[in-house]
């Protein structure tokens, strides 16, 4: 991942003192409150440029509380702080949909979502799909109807299907081409996925969770 | 790893309005705006989180009849509302064919609107002119994606799927900044690079878009937008037409055609309109008004195709209406 663009140097010579951003701020604000703690009508809520801020995230029904920099996407946290690492890195510019997570039960990616946005939404990983020790029924069906190659695109691929049978428990196959249109899979298994989600589909219906 | 920025999330529009100091802007979904971050086509001090701000979400009626939409509202929002896919089905199609799930779940129309140019040159590394640099590099380079129409000193297409709708429905484009609230139509709020080839619309320093508002159109009103690019799934339109017609009698009345994926700005062709004007709408009237929106078309090297494909973009989406 790391472009030379990401490189310290750049970083640091684009960074911001906190007293420049607490200037800026204190200009207009009507009331702040650090990050991390519920909003309160008015208030504002503020992280400084490279400093960890404490955030409270839900996760697969768990209360995380962390410190977070402003710039740290939820792929990042989920994968490098939390060890959740169902969510694969690919492109991390919204192109390829391998990360993939549910937020308020809503397919989306990682990838483009700052782990600071997340903070008052309840967010869905592929672990959370797991019935104990189990497969749950998306991902028990991927694994019957084989639909995967090199498996890089699963996560992603299992967590749309996920979201796409919560919104729609019964689609159609052109629902289910358009529901899976954000995820690609360099290895071309689609025919094979499709037909995962439509056994998806039916496993949770016969009382899958 | 993004570059580093402070983040603030104000619970108010004023407060929003006063955090946006000069390199501060706003994150709306982030879907674009962290993608030209981490590839640095710009830097941000500060992003200005609207996420708190709930009085941006949603889709209202509006005075007179018409709908208003919270610059926050997702796409899959206004892609979903049963009210806009009945009475603006130029726009509930444009949403619809925008990106892909995850990122209409997640991208606003206000950011879609505003959204910066796909130009490879842009996003990639050159110092273009709309970067501060000297030339386009589109001019003379690899240019298969870039505009037929209005380029002149920038050559890149309009991203948005949802911004020619919004023309062709005359919309209005609600704004709030320093100096209090104004509208602009939507027409007026996209600015052509020959005016000035550093933005991409009206927003001046410290001015936020809070909504859109869709008139109420009249009866007999029908609209369609038809999109063509290279995958059946998400990727942007190497052509497309937004129509919006109101016939009566058999006849069109008022119409309005706005293309997409050909020209820095969602591109209106008034003349193929008046081709159509108290005309039935058949193959041969929707066959010579498409001929007249490619008129004037001038292709770079390497995307003469566009106009063909336009043509055709265009007389599908007005049979489609007949
Ligand atoms: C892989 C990919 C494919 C895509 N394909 C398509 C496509 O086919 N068709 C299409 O139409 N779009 C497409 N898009 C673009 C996508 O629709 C936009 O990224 C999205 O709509 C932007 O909304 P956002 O809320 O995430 O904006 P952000 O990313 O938060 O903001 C985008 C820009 O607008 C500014 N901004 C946002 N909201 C406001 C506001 N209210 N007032 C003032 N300024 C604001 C921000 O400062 C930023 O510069 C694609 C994007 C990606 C990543
Ligand atoms: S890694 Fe997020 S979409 Fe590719
Ligand atoms: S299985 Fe290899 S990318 Fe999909």
């Amino acid at each position: 991942m790391g472009g030379k663009k990401d490189d310290n140097e750049r970083r640091s010579s684009r960074g911001v003192t906190r007293r420049g951003f607490f200037t800026a701020v204190g200009a207009g604000a009507v009331g702040a409150a650090a990050i991390g703690r519920a909003q309160a009508p008015g208030e504002a809520a503020i992280a400084t440029a490279g400093e960890p801020a404490k955030v409270a995230l839900r996760i697969n029904g768990r209360a995380y509380r962390l410190l977070v920099e402003p710039r740290w996407t939820l792929l990042f946290v989920l994968r490098e702080r939390l060890g959740l690492s169902g969510a694969k890195a690919g492109c991390e510019r919204g192109e390829c949909g391998t990360c993939t997570v549910l937020i308020d039960g809503v397919p989306r990616y990682a990838c483009t979502t700052l782990a600071v946005e997340a903070e008052g939404h309840e967010i869905t990983t592929l672990e959370g799909l797991m019935n104990g020790d189990k497969l749950g029924p998306v991902q028990q069906a991927f694994l019957e109807e084989d639909a995967l190659q090199c498996g890089y695109c699963t996560p992603g691929q299992i967590m749309a299907a996920e979201g796409l049978l919560r919104a729609n428990p019964r689609p159609t196959l052109d629902e289910i081409r358009t529901g899976m249109s954000g995820n690609l899979c360099r290895c071309g298994a689609y025919t094979h996925i499709f037909k995962a989600v439509q056994k998806a589909s039916e496993l949770k219906k016969a009382g899958g969770r | 790893m993004l570059p580093n920025f402070n983040y603030v999330r104000p619970a108010t529009l004023s407060d929003a309005v006063r955090q946006l100091t000069p390199n501060a802007r706003v994150h709306a979904g982030g879907t674009d705006l962290l993608g030209c971050l981490r590839d640095g086509v710009f830097t941000a001090d500060t992003l200005v989180s609207l996420s708190a701000i709930e009085e941006l979400r949603g889709i209202r009626p509006a005075l007179d009849g018409g709908v208003a939409i919270g610059a926050m509202t997702t796409l899959t929002t206004v892609a979903s509302d049963s009210r806009i896919a009945e009475r603006y089905p130029a726009l509930s199609r444009g949403v619809t064919a925008a990106a892909s799930p995850q990122l209409r779940n997640q991208g606003t129309i206000g950011g879609n609107i505003c959204q910066r140019p796909r130009c490879w040159y842009y996003r990639g590394e050159f110092q273009c002119a709309r970067k501060g640099g000297e030339k386009c590099y589109a001019a003379e380079g690899e240019n298969q994606f870039h505009c037929v129409f209005g380029g002149e000193v920038c050559f890149y297409v309009h991203p948005s799927d949802a911004a020619p709708a919004l023309v062709a429905l005359e919309a209005m484009v609600r704004i709030v900044g320093p100096s209090g609230a104004r509208s602009v139509a939507a027409d007026a709020f996209f600015v052509l690079p020959s005016k000035d080839y550093t933005r991409e619309t009206v927003l001046g320093p410290g001015e936020i878009v809070t909504g859109i508002v869709l008139p109420a159109q009249p009866r007999g009103t029908y609209g369609t937008y038809r999109k063509v690019r290279a995958r059946g799934a998400w990727d942007f339109a190497l052509a497309g037409a937004a129509v919006v017609a109101t016939i009566a009698e058999g006849r069109v009345g008022r119409v309005r055609i706005v293309l997409s994926g050909v020209a820095p700005i969602p591109w209106r062709v008034p003349e193929a309109e008046r081709v159509l004007v108290g005309q039935r709408l058949s193959a041969k009237s929707a066959a010579k008004a498409a001929a007249a929106a490619v008129e004037g078309a001038e292709p770079l090297a390497q995307n003469a195709y566009k106009v063909d494909m336009l043509r055709g973009a265009v007389e599908e989406a007005l049979l489609e209406l007949a």
